[in-house]
């Protein structure tokens, strides 16, 4: 942040574990442990928030914690212990309390050796601003987007999120793998005073500066204005244009089912009748492409895996060919593969309700305004809600749109639609696709918290399946 | 028996001294290493004073500090195998201001005096960053000063006095019943246990020490076809976590209900896919209980209710409120559902909730009209007028509540419990009372829109009921619904004698996202003509 006149926040870098710090922190958990074999991670986060409601500031928060998890391995053994407290006698009890419960639990024939030390490509404590706006930034960026609803006589709901974290990981091998960074995410929900029009945006980014308040307040606030008085027209299959965010709700579902070993022992919709798994298959329409690329952004989940291993760029699934699944060390050793290094699990960040977010859609060239004129029927979706899953056989999610969709007729948009239900696959609506058009970073995450990178193109797909109407604004 | 499964009992034979040693040292872990603080301790006591001047120096009009104490311990095995053991000890402090009518919030694990006041500074510069956007101040209802006590979940055995090695056994013990069935592929089991020490200080005098209990033990299922074009997984989600201590693990039976959840598992692949159409459903209260924390419990939080969770959780269809307390019918007139924070074994239960108020048990449906919403000390006040009209004192319900101590409070539901029919019927009557519908167990895939209209639910399993007995199972079964159109199709319900608590720890709310961990206690309940759809599709 550049701006030097504003009052720090109490959680500055200061308050983010340095590579030394993490190192000596690390060093005296290994020295306490009385383990044969040690790992420790360490998760160091501060955070600051201001939320907004009825276009005023509602309710804020900073904070900061360490955590210290010890692993003490007895052979085959593993137990972990957890602790942030940061001292040698909170550690050294940590430490113990890990072995005596490793001593208790019967071997695990799965345990894979710890590894060693390792080069990252990605150096330790990026060259990148590690700061948190002040309450008074926080509160500014929000009145940007209330002053400007408040004037429009409608009302803003919305969250500012930053966060800042290093993580770091240790073993008893000699390994230490160290990385910092920091996300930020706004998002504003912008209402009608009359309860028929809703309309949302975000701006997602690495660093407070990134994020661009005038925009989700204006995009928000026209998205509610045009949203008003919905009609309702029939449930039923749809051309369906989708926004990078609806795009980003659903095929990183399809990153989610994507492990290797439910797909072998058949329980996924990457399992081939009759025995193996997909690779190799061609899944989904070959204009797409599923990348997982710590190059894509700082914010990433660290630039090293749950085992300490640097993290690599995935191709998962490229021009609709299955090209890898998710490989833990123990499956890729069992199967004869390499291990899939894509950093999900690993570092901070994930945000509320986890996961690895980090995943780029790669984009075409056609854009919205296109593709509404080469529309004569069908539906423009802003985001998508309460997806949740209902058949993992064919990856079919369930879930609502909201907060700006749209009818549109003889290529242009005519009127504002009632929500839908959908009971949808994003495997069936990729192959069922019409145009993409370029990446975009989004916040696609349902809580809307900071974490990961995603990266979507808008896509107009044939036959998208809206199966009932909601009377939800 | 499995060679591992001989192994480790080998294993905890040779190690009987060990496990003794182990157990106590579980369970008293504290006194290891470093003394843990222990909320309610005068050193901490003092510490967390050390806010309260400063905020009041700094001129809050209202301030509260919480610390807590928080310790979590993990078990999870997968098949003969255990995955994870784990204990989780954290400690911190949070501290909320009130200046001028705006909040701020701050936390930190670092609780040294020094660390607090500045903590405490930070909370205080962010009410005063607030309150320049501020339109309408925050007004506090009133609730009695000076509160002192103590309070802890009644438990049984304490989880933490029970060895790993016991803990172990009887998952692997569960694996191996539910592996033993003909088609069961993969197995996962897992105990989780929490124990969360939390103090509460006030600056009206109010000082509360509680200690709250949490227990889940589960399992999942999954059998897959010989052709490997099916596969279908039972969860054991007919056994809730609750606000107990080991002893739910003891009685959650999982040794003996493994093989009947592994039986349902096998089942699943050759049940008849459902037709789908409009069909009388009876829901079992594994299954409803989740329905009402969805379309009653949820739209029932006023902060919704009025737009504060617009972004995030959403609004509500129960607004606004001038229009709906007392008027909206909401179900019909057996539908009769109260909001408590004191049923024995809820997750939802206290004495105090996080700002010093006492919880009551109130009436939020009455036969079949809403009544009341979901309030903290800040919401009440805004519904003064309404209580006011009914001749009721202005209170909060006790519904402050944060995840741990580095969030802030705010209103999160209680429990919200639809209350049993008058005659005694049992889940048997009602089926014997079926002439032809579906009946589902155990709750599934759930999804509704953010006012809390359109709901879609599914199930663990699913039974064909005909002339008053189940004749077969059926698969890919969800019923989507619009929410008032739905309670006032509920025309028979279970009587005291089947009324079972479900509950969940993942009740997700506000921004940052905190989960809330709440009990839904409910009896079985029939409903007229509810249209149900086949969610199996070809890949």
């Amino acid at each position: 942040m550049s701006d030097h006149t504003a009052p720090r926040s109490l959680f500055a870098p200061a308050d983010i574990l340095s590579r030394a710090e993490a190192q000596d922190l690390a060093g005296r958990a290994l020295k306490l442990s009385p383990a044969e074999e040690t790992r420790v991670t360490i998760n160091s986060t501060a955070r600051a928030d201001t939320r907004f409601a009825v276009n005023q500031v509602t309710t804020s928060g900073e904070n900061r914690d360490v955590t210290v998890t010890i692993t003490a391995f007895v052979g085959n053994r593993a137990a972990s212990a957890v602790t942030n407290r940061l001292d040698d006698a909170s550690l050294a009890a940590a430490a113990k309390q890990a072995h005596e419960i490793a001593k208790l639990v019967p071997p695990n024939p799965e345990r894979m050796p710890e590894l060693g030390a390792s080069d990252y490509q990605y150096p330790p404590m990026r060259s990148r601003v590690i700061a948190l706006p002040s309450p008074t930034e926080r509160a500014l960026a929000a009145k940007k987007v209330t002053e400007r609803a408040r004037a429009a006589g409608l009302v803003a709901t919305g969250f500012i999120e930053c966060r800042a974290g290093a993580s770091a990981l240790a073993n008893s091998k000699g390994l230490f793998a160290y990385d910092s960074s920091s996300v930020v995410t706004m998002t504003a929900t912008v209402r009608t005073t009359d309860g028929t029009g809703s309309g949302w945006a975000c701006s997602d980014g690495d660093v407070f500066a990134d994020i661009d308040a005038e925009r989700v307040g204006a995009t928000a606030a026209e998205k509610a204005l045009a949203s008003r008085n919905p009609v309702a027209v029939e449930p039923g299959r749809y051309v369906t244009i989708l926004e990078p965010t609806a795009v980003g709700n659903l095929v990183q579902q399809i990153a989610g089912a994507m492990q290797a070993r439910a797909a072998d022992e058949g329980r996924s919709f990457f399992s081939k009748p009759g025995g193996g798994n997909k690779i190799g298959m061609k899944v989904v329409d070959e204009r797409v492409t599923l990348v997982s690329d710590p190059a894509d952004s700082a914010s990433t989940g660290g630039g090293y895996d749950q085992d300490g291993a640097p993290i690599e760029k995935v191709v998962w699934i490229e021009n609709g060919v299955v090209k890898t699944l998710n490989y833990d060390r123990f499956w890729a050793q069992k199967q004869g593969v390499k291990p899939t290094r894509s950093g999900s699990g690993g570092g901070f960040g994930g945000g509320f309700g986890g996961g690895n977010r980090t995943l780029r859609m790669l984009g075409g060239t056609t854009s919205v305004p296109d593709m509404i004129k080469s529309t004569e029927r069908g539906l423009l979706v802003t985001r998508f809600w309460y997806i949740r899953p209902v058949d993992q056989r064919t990856i079919l999610y369930t879930g609502l749109t909201r907060d700006g969709t749209f009818l549109i007729e003889n290529g242009k948009v005519t009127r504002s639609v009632k929500n839908f239900r959908f009971n949808e696959s994003p495997i069936f609506f990729l192959n069922n696709l019409e145009a993409l058009g370029p990446a975009l970073r989004v916040n696609a995450s349902e809580a809307l918290g900071a974490g990961g990178a995603t990266y979507m193109p808008p896509i107009k797909v044939r036959e998208f399946t809206m199966s009932s109407l909601s009377e939800a604004v | 028996m499995t060679h591992s499964r001989r192994d480790f009992l080998k294993t905890s034979a040779a190690a009987a001294a060990t496990t003794a040693i182990g157990a106590r040292i579980l369970a008293a872990g504290d006194a290891l290493g470093a003394p843990l603080p222990t909320p309610g301790d005068p050193a901490v006591k003092a510490l967390m004073q050390v806010a309260l001047d400063v905020a009041k120096a700094s001129g809050a009009s209202y301030a509260d500090v919480r610390v807590s104490a928080r310790r979590q311990q993990n078990v999870n095995t997968r098949d003969r195998i255990v995955q994870g053991a784990s204990d989780t000890d954290t400690f911190g402090l949070g501290v909320r201001t009130l200046v001028d009518g705006a909040w701020g919030f701050a936390a930190t694990n670092d609780l040294t005096k020094d660390a607090i006041a500045q903590v405490t500074r930070s909370a205080i510069d962010q009410a005063k960053a607030n309150r320049a956007s501020q339109l309408k101040p925050v007004r506090l209802a009133p609730t009695p000063a000076n509160q002192v006590g103590e309070w802890k979940t009644p438990i049984q055995t304490d989880p933490w006095s029970v060895s790993i090695p016991e803990k172990v056994a009887l998952l692997l013990d569960a694996n191996a019943a539910a592996a033993k069935v003909r088609g069961v592929r993969n197995v996962t089991s897992s105990m989780f246990f929490l124990k969360e020490e939390k103090t509460l200080m006030t600056s009206d005098g109010s000082y509360i020490v509680q200690t709250v209990y949490r227990t889940q033990p589960s399992m999942s299922i999954t059998a897959v076809s010989d052709d490997r074009t099916d596969f279908q997984t039972r969860q054991s989600n007919d056994v809730a976590p609750m606000g107990r201590g080991y002893e739910h693990v003891l009685e959650a039976n999982l040794g003996e209900n493994a093989a009947r959840w592994a039986a349902d598992a096998v089942a699943k692949l050759s049940a008849k896919p459902v037709e789908p159409g409009r069909y009388d459903l009876l829901l079992h209260p594994s299954n409803l209980w989740l329905t009402i924390h969805e379309t009653i419990a949820h739209p029932t939080e006023l902060d919704r209710a009025l737009g504060y969770e617009a972004n995030y959780a959403g609004t509500s269809f129960v607004a606004p409120p001038e229009k709906v307390l007392g008027q909206l019918k909401y179900g019909s007139d057996v539908m009769n559902i109260v909001g408590d924070r004191e049923q024995d074994g809820s997750l939802g239960r206290v004495m105090w909730d996080d700002e010093a108020v006492r919880p009551v048990t109130f009436d939020i449906i009455k036969d079949g009209v809403f009544v009341d919403y979901q309030t903290t000390r800040e919401q009440a006040s805004m519904l003064d007028w309404y209580y006011k009209k009914i001749g009721k004192p202005v209170r909060s319900y006790g519904c402050s509540y944060a995840q741990s101590w580095s969030d802030v409070q705010f209103q999160r539901m209680p429990n919200v419990s639809l209350k049993p029919g008058k005659q005694d019927t049992t889940w048997d009557d009602m089926i014997a009372g079926m002439d032809k519908g579906v009946a589902i167990v155990g709750d599934g895939s759930f999804s509704i829109d953010q006012q809390r209209y359109n709901g879609q639910f599914a199930g663990q399993v699913f039974y064909e009921v005909k002339g008053g007995k189940i004749v077969g199972m059926l698969k890919d079964v969800a019923y989507q619904f619009q929410t008032p159109v739905f309670w006032k199709a509920m025309d028979r319900i279970g009587g005291p004698r089947s009324y079972h608590l479900g509950g969940a720890f993942g009740d997700a709310k506000g921004q940052p996202g905190q989960a809330n961990s709440v009990s839904h206690g409910c009896v079985p309940a029939h409903f007229t003509q509810v249209n149900i759809i086949n969610t199996g599709r070809k890949a």
